[in-house]
This record gives C-alpha cells, sequence and structure tokens, in this order.
C-alpha cells in the first residue's frame, strides 16, 4: 500500500502554483497520472523519489516512511527502493549499454541480473554501444532496463514514450507490462496518451493545475462503462464537416484515419481535438488475412 | 645564446598554477552551477572580477595584503614561513587569483549543460554525490575541463601586470619570460626580446590549436 498526500507551491514561468496531491495505491498496481502538461504529474514523480522536497505532507510505502513534514523525515533519493525511467532517458554518455547497467549494480550484488535484462529488452548485440549511437526506442528500453537492475519494488515512468513513433510506443508498452508483472512492480505512468492509458493502467489519476480532479479505474474515468460495444477504440476528431443533413467526423485512432456518420445532435457536441470512444455494436466484423 | 630561465619559470609556473587551479575549480564550479543560495550572485561577481580588473590593481591589493609589514603578511611569514612578495610561491597564489574564472567559467557551463536528469538518475541508483561526481558529471565535460585547463595555462604564460607587481623581476625567481621580454626591450635588446616572443607566440598557437583540434573531433577523423 502507498499513501501518497503532499503541499507545495511550484514556481513556474506562467505564475504558482499550489500542488496538492493525495492519493492511495494498492501494491502491484500500475496507475497512471494523466493531464495537461504542467499540470504537476511530473512534479509528483519527482516528490516520490526525493528529487524534490514537498513543504508539507507524507510519503508512506508499506509502511515504511519516506517523507514526514511533522516529523522531520526526508530519506534521500540514494535510499529510496525505487525505480525511475525519465522522458529524456538519462543515459550516461560515457558508458556503453552494459556499462550503464553495471553502474546501477548494488556493492555484491549478482551480476546475473544484467544478462537477464539485456535479454529481456532484446539488446544483446548492442549493449557495448554508446547510448549516443542508438535510435530513441533502444535507449529508452535501456533506461528501462537501468531502472529495474537494482529489483525495486516501485518503477516510476515520467512520459516514457512520448517522444517515440506509434510502432515503438506499442512495443514498449508491452515490454513495460512485462517487466510490471514480472517483477511484481507497482508501476505509475505518467502520460498523455487515452489509447495507452486504457490498454496499461488499472488506475488513474486526473490532475488539473495542480490538483487531482479525477481519480478511478479507466471505465470510470473515461465513462466508457456504459456501452456494451463489441469494438471501442478511443481517437480524436480532426474535422467535423456537413454534408446534406448528416455530419462526418473524422477521427484518428491509432494512426489510422476513420469517418463516423453524426447527427447534427451528436455534432454539435464534439469539436475539434477532443477524445471521443468510438464503439460499435451489432454487426459482424470481417476478418482478412493482410499480405 | 638567450637565456632560457624565464621561459622555463614562466611554463612551470603556468603548470603548477593550472593543477592547482583544476582541484579548486571543480569544487567552485560545482557549487556555482548547481547552488540555489541567494548569496549566488556575489561569488559569481567575485569570481569573474580578474576579468575585467585591471591587472595592476589585483596586483596592488595582493602587494598591500602580503606586505610583512602588515597584519596578515606578518601572519602568513610567522606562521607559514611563506613570504609572498618577490617569491615564486607568490607569483603562484597571484596566478590562481587571477587566472580563477578561465578555469571556473568553462568548467560551471560544462556543468550547467548536462541535463540535470543525469545527476537525478545517478542519486535515484543510490549513488553518493561524489561518486556522481567523479564517475558520471566529470567524465561527460571532458571538453570542458580541457578548455578550462587550456584558457588558465595560456593566460597565466601571457600573465604581466599582476606578476610585475608582486614578483618585481628577480632572474630565475620572479622572471618569467613576458617580463624578460619587457626588460629586453628597455634596453634595447631587440634580438632577445623577438627570440621570447616568437617562442611564446609559436607555443601557445600550438596549444590552442590543439585543443580546438581535439575539441572539435578532428583528430579522431585524422587517426581513423
Amino acid at each position: 500500500m502507498i499513501d501518497f498526500s503532499v503541499h507545495k507551491i511550484l514556481t513556474s514561468p506562467s505564475g504558482d502554483m499550489q500542488l496538492k496531491a493525495e492519493f492511495h495505491v494498492k501494491k502491484n498496481s500500475l496507475v497512471t497520472l494523466y493531464g495537461k502538461s504542467g499540470a504537476g504529474k511530473t512534479s509528483i514523480l519527482k516528490m516520490f523519489a526525493g528529487l524534490l522536497t514537498p513543504k508539507s505532507g507524507m510519503i508512506k510505502v508499506n509502511d515504511e516512511v519516506w517523507f514526514d513534514s511533522k516529523k522531520d523525515i526526508n530519506i534521500s533519493p540514494q535510499k529510496r527502493k525505487l525505480g525511475f525511467v525519465f522522458q529524456d532517458y538519462a543515459l550516461f554518455p560515457n558508458m556503453t549499454v552494459k556499462e550503464n547497467l553495471e553502474f546501477a549494480l548494488i556493492k555484491n550484488q549478482n551480476r546475473k541480473i544484467i544478462d537477464e535484462l539485456i535479454d529481456i529488452i532484446e539488446l544483446g548485440n548492442l549493449q557495448n554501444r554508446k547510448p549516443k549511437t542508438l535510435s530513441g526506442g533502444q535507449q529508452q528500453r535501456v533506461a528501462l532496463a537501468r531502472s529495474l537492475v537494482q529489483k525495486p519494488e516501485i518503477l516510476l515512468l515520467d512520459e516514457p514514450l512520448s517522444a517515440l513513433d506509434n510502432e515503438m510506443r506499442i512495443k514498449l508498452q508491452d515490454y513495460i507490462l512485462k517487466v510490471h508483472k514480472e517483477y511484481n512492480l507497482t508501476t505509475f505512468l505518467v502520460s498523455h496518451d487515452i489509447s495507452e492509458i486504457l490498454k496499461m493502467s488499472d488506475n488513474i489519476i486526473v490532475m488539473e493545475s495542480g490538483q487531482i480532479t479525477k481519480q478511478g479505474s479507466p471505465s470510470e474515468i473515461f465513462d466508457t462503462g456504459g456501452f456494451s460495444g463489441k469494438f471501442q477504440f478511443t481517437g480524436e476528431v480532426l474535422s467535423i464537416e456537413k454534408h446534406d443533413f448528416i455530419f462526418i467526423v473524422s477521427i484518428l485512432i491509432g494512426k489510422d484515419l476513420v469517418k463516423v456518420i453524426a447527427d447534427e445532435c451528436e455534432a454539435e457536441s464534439l469539436k475539434i481535438g477532443d477524445k471521443v470512444l468510438v464503439a460499435s455494436k451489432a454487426f459482424n466484423p470481417v476478418i482478412k488475412k493482410l499480405g | 645564446m638567450i637565456d632560457w630561465s624565464p621561459l622555463i619559470l614562466t611554463f612551470k609556473l603556468a603548470f603548477i598554477t593550472t593543477i592547482l587551479l583544476l582541484l579548486i575549480s571543480i569544487p567552485i564550479a560545482y557549487w556555482l552551477a548547481y547552488s540555489k543560495s541567494r548569496t549566488k550572485p556575489v561569488f559569481e561577481t567575485l569570481v569573474s572580477m580578474p576579468l575585467v580588473l585591471p591587472p595592476t590593481v589585483l596586483g596592488f591589493y595582493l602587494l598591500i595584503a602580503f606586505s610583512p609589514s602588515n597584519m596578515f603578511g606578518e601572519w602568513l611569514n610567522n606562521w607559514l614561513g611563506l613570504q609572498l612578495i618577490f617569491s615564486f610561491e607568490g607569483l603562484v597564489f597571484a596566478s590562481i587569483i587571477y587566472s580563477l574564472p578561465f578555469m571556473v567559467q568553462p568548467i560551471q557551463a560544462g556543468f550547467s549543460n548536462l541535463s540535470n536528469s543525469i545527476k537525478d538518475a545517478s542519486y535515484i541508483l543510490g549513488k553518493s554525490k561524489t561518486t556522481t561526481l567523479f564517475k558520471v558529471l566529470l567524465p561527460n565535460i571532458k571538453p570542458s575541463l580541457l578548455t578550462g585547463i587550456v584558457l588558465a595555462f595560456a593566460h597565466t604564460v601571457g600573465e604581466f601586470g599582476v606578476v610585475l607587481m608582486i614578483g618585481g623581476n628577480i632572474p630565475g625567481k620572479t622572471k618569467v619570460a613576458s617580463i624578460a621580454i619587457y626588460d629586453e626591450v628597455e634596453s634595447l635588446n631587440y634580438d632577445a626580446a623577438n627570440t621570447y616572443s616568437l617562442i611564446l607566440f609559436a607555443v601557445t598557437f600550438t596549444i590552442l590549436l590543439l585543443v580546438y583540434m581535439i575539441n572539435g573531433g578532428y583528430l579522431k577523423r585524422f587517426w581513423k
């Protein structure tokens, strides 16, 4: 069980912001922090890791107190047992892939974990390369592996996939789900991507300018509960066009463009850029093998 | 045949100054790059002062401070047995102060240009500040370290005003090349002055050229 409740005033170019957040998370769940940039998601992760000190509050992980402003407890980042994957990967440029992982070893730790992790991320043939020579997706896999060397119980991922193309994203989402299950992690993921969140998380925390506005399961948050559709996809409205008396809404789902007919009433409730759920009930899908 | 001792003295002074400066500047640059203290601008200004201050001003105050006839100079003399006026030790001390910004500023810029997350990542992996400094930060700012070392070295070689004020012109002790050149010109010995000047010119040109080639990656390409 993780209990987290903090308060801090963050200064940003657009002025001061009150960051006030409280949540309780069960062990082994995958929690997503969702919200616009500047909402305070990264700050939450940094406070969790001890890189940023809250003004007041308490952080408790499995009965171990990491931070308590009342008792003046503030465990240093070095002593908090967690893994952190940074948005910019934060690999050490002077070390090779393997050296990056080895640097993470604790004194007298069995080195077997390094080979095991290199295996999982499938980078065996690149292990002697410097990070600079790897692609973004490869670098992110190294960063993920490095964060797991010390076998932490908690993994914090700060928008780890935002800089990657769609195909790589999906592959890395699978890697993350795999290690999340394999190592019994409690994972916190910062993400903007609704399809990613629906695919991965057990629990979502929605943040808006420093406050938690909603918290719950994906279906509760994105209101997909009412639908019993056979097919459900989430996408973004790209355009709404009027054709005679119907409207055609173009929606980007993943990397595919889909056109959906809407009536006037539905079309009025939508605007370009809205995140929407596209579902269908009563028709039979046809499957055709490609290639 | 020219007297080589001013040149040897110059390079000995530059060498010792550079090594000591490197040891002093890394902690200073680290502090200036990462501290959030309110007093930081004051220290930043102090470190940069030698860039704009006439060397003679600096030399004058050092001369006053180290003079055995006042308290500080007397204390240095009695307790540490150091006489910093008209001595080689004094030149080293003055050169360290005079060349400080040339070493500190590149290193500080190097630290600041490194992504903060690299440092944070190392901390999260349980590494202490010292381990992080030596294993992660310093290896990744090698070009800045090299720039600092070379600038400090070259600047010490070229120093004149401070040395003249505090060291004087004692052959074999404080008479460095730049002063020897001035001395030879004064006594209309243009040939000797020319020899010293040419050597200084060639050496500093070569050093700077090497640095630009290394930092620009030209040497690596050449070796391939």
